[in-house]
């Protein structure tokens, strides 16, 4: 099998929280707990998880914008963490990010030229100015802007539009790997969809990878060939996005995707039940064992690991 | 540039605070300006036979007690004050500035070691720090400029990082960042313009106290030195005169007064104009 | 006598390119019990509805029509009458509860604020109304006490403090302005179901906003669609969700990826509505949907189209309304 483009191995990552008292060991919040992924060319991962779960974290590791604890990140086979920082900045051509907020992550004191211009200072070959706004043009009537916007400011753009500024962006130095943090959750309905179609036609131009990450479980199914889930720092379960969402294993996946609700009012689905905790959590026991209505004295004790054949894998000892 | 310069004007002219002040303002940049060139009688002229002169059509304004015009006085006054603090802010945000800017850029223990640096020199009364200053380098309108700058230093590294520090957390920084650009050229390409508005209004209201310190240490003729003539100085001739010749006290007080809550209200002004929130809720 | 009656509302804001109108011609009416849904796009007018409804609104807003609550105009009223059916005939919860809770107020302070203002109580009833209304919404006393602040509440448990205020008076109206868009999807589940639950139990009439087609589907009987400060097509929710009429309607609906398109062969591309919504000021003489709709001829851009029934309880806003056919 072909060597994967980015393998996130053995990650951890360590929050200090302000201590309590004056003398006291600053106590730690565990962000991620070991996570292990693998993201292969030309497809589409999707991370799902509620808010708070780490999933932005893991964003922003495989990015190199913050460090792990421990683990590393692997691109086509090249350790991030462990190189000099001239290498790093030269190798981000090959991995661009879009954000969430269409309004926070355009500088408003630059204009568009500038905005979408800036990731080429990472190539090694300079360009003159006539370069990069050819380069600019190009990239904005690609992604359905005028060429002729090079002047405008953010302001002066309607939010889909703002995402399509970012998308040029992270396109123009023709990455290789497009990490989409809720790229389009800030985005209405009718936008978001011209925002979808609009990557996903990208994605087959220049077999572009994908890490999608969203709370949103419609748009994620809609788009991605893989996915995991993620709760409270650990995947609990991974597999294709057609297995995982036809047949949702573990008790956390299930109660996400019976929580969508149906946009047909005659289809009044199974509700998920309030769950009355058995067992107490403890920091052994399995994360989700206090919302969890198949918990077992097993899982007091023991935190499952994601076993699993047929790249199906979930982490619970009672999946059926 | 030319565009933002139109658009402050544009919304400022619907302010009323920015119009008074800035024109306020403006008169005293214009009146400091004209002093290098023109007053209505050269201020170095003592005419003891004129002295004490009450306001007429010859001397407008009257003169003091060594027949000096009162009028050109004031004039060149403003002129010394301008120049004071403007080269006082100048150090101010020079030194300020980047030093906020590293603070906010680094955290750590340089962020602790420049804001540990700023308390310090907050802690001691600026005025009183500027005496002890200029009587360590002696009087003088250069050692003046020096001692009120360095406490301009302290108030824009904390307003710099302060207002760093937030735009900091925003997304288009990452976004920054994970185009590879360095710590250093973030905060000149996208930090440093969107605090400039702050930093603006900030510099409004330390010109208006660099002008008062100056003021202040001339009246306690540890400033500007005769011949060349300040407000502060002439507050301080004034009080032996103060009653017979009450109005030798009355015009410079005036003047400093009036230029000072001029500029302040042109800062307040200029915030509200500068800062898009408050623009939409007037 | 219906509870609540809108009759040609028009709401006018001040905005940079001079007064705009807002919203036009909003007509709807409401029983007890009902369960109104208002669903639409930002900038559609839905929340500004809610404000109106609420007389929030802006200072220098113009507000033209009725608003008939038990037989009274509200919009005649002065402002002290307004304050005393404020909270304690109408009352509203919001979308974000960290902003909309005050953070330096313990959480039971909070929920009695309304209960002293409007219902007079002795200190001992309040404080049992109070614990009544916590356990209510699942916040029992015994469990989190009234001395908490809203900084030690997870976002879920905010709403629900947000909601025993706003039911802490047994309103007529309960209006619910994207109260589950802050939350994820298992705790907004619950908190719907916490609305429902209550708006069944109490008899209250209940709207409830929001941009998600799934929320409206699962909570509300009737439901609005609201495009450019109009209501483009109206009617009970199966009629409009299964039989959606305006094209915009069907637009929204082909544009959301639903929960099982992976088990579809074939990945159809998402249907979008081409542009965007028109700005206040640069909306079109006619309809303002012509410009984004496929179906438009000439009179769609010249005359604003009139109400057309296309069964009972379901109404359109629309010239060439869609049929069973046109859908396939």
């Amino acid at each position: 099998m072909k060597q994967p483009l980015v393998k996130i191995k053995g990650i951890y990552k360590d929050y200090q929280l302000p201590k309590k008292f004056l003398f006291q060991k600053a106590p730690v919040f565990r962000a991620l707990h070991g996570i292990n992924l693998e993201l292969h060319h030309g497809t589409s991962f999707g991370i799902v998880g509620e808010s708070g779960c780490g999933k932005s974290t893991l964003a922003r590791i495989v990015m190199a914008l913050d460090e792990p604890t421990s683990g590393t990140v692997f691109f086509d086979g090249q350790d991030l963490f462990n190189m000099p920082a001239a290498k790093l900045k030269h190798l981000r051509r090959n991995f661009q990010m879009v954000f969430q907020d269409p309004y926070g992550s355009l500088n408003p004191r630059k204009n568009i030229l500038g905005i979408v211009a800036e990731p080429l200072d990472t190539l090694k070959e300079k360009l003159s100015f006539a370069q990069k706004k050819e380069r600019v043009a190009k990239i904005l009537t690609e992604v359905g802007l005028n060429a002729t916007d090079t002047d405008k400011f953010p302001h002066e753009f309607s939010g889909g539009q703002r995402q399509r500024i970012a998308i040029a962006r992270a396109l123009i130095t023709r990455p290789s790997l497009i990490v989409a943090d809720e790229s389009v959750s800030a985005l209405d309905v009718s936008v978001q969809a011209q925002v979808l179609n609009l990557m996903m036609d990208l994605q087959e131009k220049y077999n572009l990878t994908y890490m999608f990450i969203s709370h949103d479980l419609s748009v994620v199914e809609y788009v991605t060939d893989q996915v995991a889930v993620i709760y409270m720092g650990k995947i609990v379960e991974q597999g294709t996005t057609k297995t995982l969402f036809h047949g949702p294993l573990h008790p956390y996946t299930q109660t996400l995707l019976r929580a969508v609700p149906d946009v047909n009012p005659l289809n009044k689905k199974q509700k998920n039940k309030p769950v009355i905790p058995l067992f107490k959590k403890t920091d052994m026991s399995c994360p989700f064992i206090d919302r969890c209505h198949k918990a077992t004295k097993t899982c007091v004790d023991n935190a499952p690991e994601l076993l699993g054949n047929d790249g199906h894998l979930v982490a619970c000892f009672n999946a059926e | 540039m030319f565009r933002t310069l139109v658009e402050i004007l544009r919304h400022g002219l619907k302010n009323r605070s920015f119009i008074i002040g800035g024109s306020i303002s403006l008169l005293f940049f214009l009146v400091a300006f004209l002093s290098y060139f023109w007053t209505p009688y050269p201020v170095e002229d003592i005419n003891i036979a004129d002295k004490l002169l009450l306001p007429s059509a010859e001397y407008l304004l009257g003169t003091d007690h060594f027949g000096r015009d009162i009028l050109s006085m004031l004039i060149k006054g403003a002129g010394n004050s301008v120049i004071v603090a403007f080269v006082a802010i100048g150090i101010g945000i020079g030194c300020g500035v980047p030093l906020g800017l590293t603070a906010a850029a680094k955290k750590g223990w340089m962020d602790e070691l420049i804001m540990r640096f700023n308390d310090f020199t907050f802690a001691f009364p600026s005025l009183i720090s500027a005496i002890m200053i200029t009587a360590i380098l002696g009087p003088g309108s250069i050692n003046s400029i020096i001692a009120i700058g360095i406490f301009n230093i302290p108030v824009f590294a904390r307003v710099a990082r302060g207002a760093a520090l937030s735009i900091w957390k925003r997304e288009f920084i990452l976004a920054a960042r994970s185009a590879g650009k360095g710590r250093f050229k973030i905060s000149v390409e996208h930090i440093l313009p969107n605090i400039s508005s702050m930093l603006i209004v900030q510099t409004t209201i330390q010109f208006a106290l660099g002008i008062l310190a100056e003021a202040g240490l001339s009246y306690l003729g540890l400033g500007t030195q005769p011949p060349m003539p300040s407000w502060g100085k002439m507050l301080n001739e004034a009080q032996t005169f103060m009653n017979f010749a009450p109005q030798l006290a009355i015009y410079p007080g005036l003047a400093i007064a009036l230029t000072v809550m001029g500029l302040n209200l042109f800062g307040d002004g200029l915030r509200d104009v500068l800062d898009p929130k408050l623009r939409r809720s007037r | 006598m219906a509870l609540l009656q809108v009759q040609d509302l028009c709401v006018t804001l001040n905005t940079a390119h001079g007064p705009q109108e807002v919203i036009s011609h909003i007509n709807f009416s409401m029983e007890a019990g009902d369960k109104m849904g208002i669903v639409g796009e930002s900038g559609c007018g839905k929340s500004i509805t809610a404000l109106a409804l609420m007389s929030l609104l802006p200072r220098d807003s113009q507000t033209r029509g009725k608003i008939i609550l038990e037989g009274r105009d509200i919009l005649k009223l002065n402002s002290n009458k307004i304050c005393s059916i404020r909270g304690n005939r109408i009352g509203m919860i919001f979308q974000e509860p960290m902003t909309a809770l005050n953070p330096v107020k313990q959480i039971g302070a909070q929920v009695s604020e309304s209960i002293y203002l409007h219902l007079k109580l002795t200190r001992k009833q309040t404080l049992e109304r109070v614990s009544e209304l916590m356990d209510k919404v699942g916040l029992p006393v015994s469990k989190f006490g009234l001395n908490l602040y809203p900084h030690q509440l997870s976002g879920g448990q905010r709403q629900r403090v947000m909601i025993a205020m706003a039911i802490a008076c047994n309103p007529e109206i309960l209006i619910a302005d994207e109260p589950t868009t802050a939350l994820d999807v298992t705790v907004q589940e619950q908190i719907l179901d916490l609305i429902r639950d209550l708006a069944d139990s109490s008899g209250m009439a209940l709207i409830i906003i929001s941009h998600d087609l799934g929320v409206i589907a699962q909570t509300a009987e009737n439901v609005m669609v609201m495009y450019t400060g109009q209501s483009v097509e109206m009617g009970s929710t199966m009629d409009v969700f299964q039989n959606m009429s305006h094209p915009y309607t069907y637009g929204l609906f082909s544009a959301i990826p639903h929960v099982g398109s992976s088990v579809q062969l074939d990945r159809k591309r998402l249907n979008s509505i081409p542009g965007q919504v028109p700005e206040l000021h640069l909306r079109p003489r006619g309809c303002n949907f012509a410009d984004r709709c496929s179906r438009a001829l000439k009179i769609c851009k010249d005359k604003e189209p009139m109400a057309t029934r296309v069964a009972d309880h379901h109404q359109v806003w629309c010239y060439h309304p869609l049929t069973c056919e046109d859908k396939k």
